[in-house]
């Protein structure tokens, strides 16, 4: 569990990121914290591994300050895949790139074997075990960041941007992969721009707003909220979208699934019929 | 007949030098002068390495082993240099920062005509242009680092229209930017295709927010071009989707709708508002 009290932040330059946020994220549990660039999604989520101190309020982590441990101590716990795969990767094989971690936190040589097999299979990435990670495409190079991270098991996963350079097909995989961790107890926590990804997740989604938390909520509550979603330059979901504008026609305006919104429209149109 | 064809590929074939097989292979495209064309497909399907070869920064830059043959603004682009082939297409890039250097928004603006010796008051003049019509014109002053990413786009945007070119090519120009400022570079470009009729070739993914805009789509897998043609026709075949293309949601309900029976217009709508559209035709106010 994570759990976020009164928290504030400002970056040496002077700006202030975080305006006292709190939030709880429970354990297991799968949550998207949108927003526009600038709003402080990153500068949240850099501290719930330790990678940010807070100036002021406390994160605790499993009940454990974030300012009485270590990022390693806290990195078993809670795995942090960056926005740009470059700023993670630096290794010449993507092989060395997964085992460098594993092998950091002491694992027997037969684990990290097995580990980075099991990493590699999961993201569809055996063959480039031998590959260096600069050689690949940008989707690719997310995926090798996301293996790196995945292959130690950390408890909580938090994952920046991560559907951007990925198409159709590797978001889809994303997200049944997604939920594969929530079935295992994970607890995943996405920060993200995509609301077409969001909308299909359907997760607790949070929005944040010059440092601050201005809504958090079901995703069918706040992305269809457009009051808030064009206040953070989100765009709603398309099928969001349909229902605001059928709304004259008696629908109700928080659909934002496809087969939820073939139902009603099917619905609607067959009673017409008779 | 004349053809108006601004970009025409026959059979083109590229091999990135030391790689074991093709990158492209076989790609016969043409697009007729002020089409809006959407070039999308799953990642590594080549969609990147086309864009190369239309300003012939392959096989120029890049080298490796190309065959067939690319015309673009009636140019065989092995046989003319990228300085040349600039002032016909103009390329955008994914991530704006790796494009942008000078000191202010204005001198990257100038920069590329600079380059080709125009006379001051033309550039002055061209420059003026492009920044107002990327709506930037009022931070011209200002460094384009310290701007936002949006903005930055809209500064690769300009310094690519100030060169005035027939056609520009933009790869996933919106990826690094929130939805909002993404729609607006989208509408920008669609501006800019139907004010001034300049040919677009746009590479994405997202087609939620950008097959409204397209005339002609062109998807690709595997280095090939597997369909070819009208939007609304392409996005409503099965095979499509197959693919692994993200369609619209609002295309994808109209086709779920129709299997299910709603007695509904064929037109394959491409965003929420023509759904909407052909939605209240036959459903009656509750």
């Amino acid at each position: 569990m994570i759990l976020v009290e009164g928290v504030s932040f400002k970056y040496p330059s002077g700006v202030e990121a975080l305006k006292g946020v709190s939030l709880t994220v429970k354990d297991g549990e799968f949550i998207a914290i949108m927003g526009q660039n600038g709003a402080g999604k990153t500068t949240l989520v850099k501290h719930f591994n330790g990678l940010l101190k807070p100036s002021s309020g406390t994160i605790r982590v499993d009940g454990v300050e974030t300012t009485k441990t270590t990022i390693a101590s806290l990195s078993k716990t809670v795995g942090f895949v960056f926005q740009n795969p470059d700023h993670q990767l630096f290794s010449e094989t993507v092989e060395q790139e997964i085992a460098f971690a594993l092998k950091n936190f002491g694992f027997e040589e037969a684990v990290v074997e097995k580990q980075i097999t099991w990493a590699l299979n999961l993201l569809s990435l055996e063959q480039y075990r031998k590959t260096s990670p600069f050689m690949l495409s940008g989707g690719e190079r997310k995926r090798v960041a996301l293996a790196s991270v995945l292959a130690w098991d950390p408890q909580i996963l938090i994952l920046d941007e991560p559907t951007i350079g990925q198409d159709h097909e590797q978001k889809e995989k994303l997200r049944q992969f997604i939920l594969q961790l929530q079935t295992q107890g994970k607890t995943v926590v996405i920060v993200t721009h995509d609301v077409e990804f969001v909308a299909e997740c359907n997760p607790r989604v949070i929005l944040m707003n010059e440092g601050k938390i201005v809504a958090d909520g079901e995703g069918k509550e706040i992305l269809t909220n457009t009051a808030a979603l064009v206040e953070s330059s989100i765009v709603l979901p398309q099928v969001a979208q349909i229902f605001k504008k059928l709304e004259p026609l008696g629908f109700p305006s928080n659909v934002i699934d496809i087969y939820e919104a073939k139902d009603l429209l099917l619905n609607a149109w067959e009673k017409q019929q008779r | 007949m004349e053809s108006m064809a601004v970009i025409e590929s026959k059979s083109l074939t590229y091999t990135y030098p030391g790689a074991s097989k093709p990158s492209i292979s076989d790609v016969t495209i043409k697009v007729e002068k002020g089409e809006f064309v959407l070039i999308t497909g799953p990642s590594g399907c080549g969609k990147t390495t086309l864009c190369r070869c239309f300003n012939g920064l392959i096989p120029h830059f890049y080298q490796g082993e190309l065959t067939g043959e690319m015309i673009v603004a009636g140019k065989d682009v092995t046989k003319f240099q990228t300085h040349e082939l600039a002032k016909h297409v103009g390329l955008v890039f994914q991530n704006p920062e790796n494009q942008l250097f000078a000191l202010s928004i204005e001198k990257d603006v100038a920069f590329g005509l600079e380059n080709l010796g125009f006379s001051r008051p033309e550039m002055r003049e061209r420059v003026d242009w492009a920044l107002k019509l990327t709506g930037i014109y009022d931070i011209r002053d200002r460094s384009p680092h310290e701007v936002s990413g949006g903005q930055q786009q809209r500064v690769a945007i300009a310094a690519v229209l100030a060169m005035q070119p027939e056609i520009i090519v933009l790869d996933e120009p919106t990826s690094f930017l929130d939805p909002l400022s993404a729609e607006r570079i989208f509408e920008v470009i669609h501006e800019l295709n139907q004010r001034l009729g300049i040919t677009v070739v746009l590479v994405e993914h997202r087609l939620d927010l950008t097959a409204r805009y397209a005339t002609h789509i062109v998807i690709m897998d595997r280095g090939k071009v597997c369909s070819n043609g009208d939007t609304r026709e392409v996005l409503r075949n099965e095979e499509t989707r197959l693919v692994g293309v993200g369609i619209p949601k609002a295309t994808l309900l109209h086709q779920m709708l129709i299997k299910s029976g709603m007695n509904i217009s064929k037109v394959t709508p491409l965003s929420s508002d023509e759904l909407v559209k052909l939605l209240t035709e036959v459903l009656v106010p509750r």
